[in-house]
């Protein structure tokens, strides 16, 4: 569904990506790891076509991303810190999203109930707590039913109810075929819903494969002990 | 086309409940007000309303311009995860603060002038040319406003750069010019004047309305020397000319900068 081949981005004289290749697939959950530092954000924003990669090409369902604002209809995208018109209220930003797009959405309704929005939907969004913001742009991500979900650090900040039912949403999409595109730092949580790891490290991918290949290559049994060994460069 | 008014309606509802949007529109409300109220000449007043206008306009539409640039960037990146074009977000962005700047100077100043021919004889082309010099001013700076932001990603540098602007075109330009004028008078100038004046489009709007006014010779140098060498009609179209080339080439450096921008 999501192909990266050879990407390259380089900020100044920072080499962000050197060369990634990577494939993501539908019916999948998979999770971009590494240290700070490594790319990460930098990918996810490559495949979303908001940084331009100066090497390489990133394919979305078939169609290349380069100025090509359509493949962007195909991704629900969560960020680290979403940012929002401040005196816009949650009710006015997802009416202004589904106006932007030309788009009804009939998910809306039942979406503002799942994260229990409700309360806060007249409230202008620069009164609303961190975690609210949060799940504001869980809503606009799983608004249009997309085929692609990126989600960058999506439960931080989040309380445990609506955390888990994020997640909970997660593995419904999963099961629905979708492709399911992550980074976190919570290594457990990780290892819970995770299909796929991607270890991304000084700007390429130094390893990608299940759990259990991250396991048997490593030897350590928790991933967050296998991922920090391969920080190390221990086992690679 | 759509797209971007789709994301300029945004940009302007969010701004609309602004305070500071408000605040300017009540500001020209009280001078325009003020000034045919005490100052009795609706000319005169125009002639008052247009040197005010000439030195606030640019310094708020640069000044809110970065501000709202800055305070949407982070935003944007919402926006551009949109299936939406980067011309359209940002044709949508400047269209967005441009026209309700213009908005609250259009009201603010036309409304007095509106109620105050109610009841008197005014000069309704002099009104209209002050109302449209304002308004091409506004738009050029707000989109002067846009491309420092993008070509600068630090605050505090834009906020320099945008002041070194105001203060060169507002006052140091006329004084090189009067400079200019003093060192070159035994020498026949008009027309290098006529096109130093298109350089700079705080003149070209003055301009503009000291036309209409047919008292532009008393009024400086370059109003004389627009009437006498290429008279009303002419000067007026050349001025409003040059003015959109001072909104366009601007709009188009920074949309150059934002479809190659990294968010």
């Amino acid at each position: 569904m999501v192909e990266v081949a050879s990407v390259e981005k380089r900020f100044g004289k920072l080499d962000i990506l050197r060369g990634v290749d990577a494939g993501f697939e539908g019916g999948k959950i998979t999770a971009v790891v590494g240290p700070n530092a490594s790319g990460k954000t930098t990918l996810m924003k490559c495949i979303l076509g908001l940084v331009l990669p100066d090497a390489g090409e990133v394919r979305v369902g078939g169609e290349s991303v380069r100025r090509n604002p359509k493949t962007r209809a195909q991704i629900g995208y969560m960020p680290q810190k979403a940012q929002f018109p401040e005196n816009l209220r949650p009710k006015e930003l997802f009416d202004w999203i589904q106006d932007l797009r030309g788009e009804k959405s009939s998910l809306t309704r039942s979406l503002i109930d799942y994260f229990e929005l409700e309360p806060f939907l007249g409230k202008p969004l620069r009164v609303l707590s961190g975690g609210t913001r949060q799940k504001v742009s869980a809503v606009l991500a799983f608004l249009f039913d997309p085929p692609v979900l990126m989600l960058d650090e999506p439960t931080a900040g989040l309380d445990p109810l609506a955390s888990s039912r994020l997640k909970d949403r997660m593995f419904e999409e999963r099961a629905r075929g979708k492709t399911i595109i992550l980074t976190s730092h919570v290594m457990s949580e990780l290892e819970e819903f995770t299909d796929e790891v991607k270890f991304l490290l000084e700007g390429k991918i130094v390893f990608q494969g299940s759990l259990d290949e991250v396991r048997q290559r490593t030897g350590e049994e928790r991933l967050e002990r296998a991922i920090a060994r391969m920080m190390e460069g221990g086992s690679l | 086309m759509n797209e971007a008014v789709k994301v300029m309606k945004y940009g302007f509802f969010d701004l609309l409940r602004s305070r500071w949007i408000f605040v300017y529109t009540v500001f020209f409300l009280l001078i325009t007000g003020g000034l045919l109220t005490f100052g009795g000449d609706p000319n005169q007043a125009v002639l008052s309303a247009l040197n005010l206008v000439l030195l606030v306009i640019p310094l708020v539409s640069l000044m809110l311009g970065l501000s709202y640039y800055y305070y949407t960037r982070d935003f944007v990146e919402l926006i551009l995860t949109q299936p939406v074009s980067r011309p359209a977000v940002f044709l949508g962005h400047y269209a967005g603060i441009a026209l309700p700047l213009a908005l609250s100077f259009l009201i603010g100043t036309g409304l007095p002038f509106a109620v105050y021919r109610a009841g008197n004889e005014t000069d309704a082309p002099v009104v209209f040319s002050l109302l449209l010099a304002g308004l091409l001013v506004n738009l050029v700076f707000s989109a002067l406003a846009f491309w420092i932001g993008l070509a600068n990603e630090e605050r505090v540098r834009a906020l320099v750069i945008a002041l070194g602007v105001w203060l060169g075109l507002t006052m140091v330009y006329d004084g090189l010019l009067m400079g200019f004028i003093v060192l070159m008078q035994s020498y026949p100038i008009e027309r290098s004047l006529i096109a130093l004046s298109l350089l700079n489009p705080i003149d070209l709007s003055r301009i503009v309305v000291l036309l209409q006014l047919d008292i532009a010779a008393l009024l400086g140098y370059t109003g004389a020397v627009f009437q006498r060498f290429i008279g009303t009609a002419w000067g007026v179209a050349m001025s409003l000319s040059s003015l959109v080339v001072w909104i366009v080439l601007p709009l188009l450096l920074a949309l150059r900068t934002f479809r190659r921008k990294d968010f």
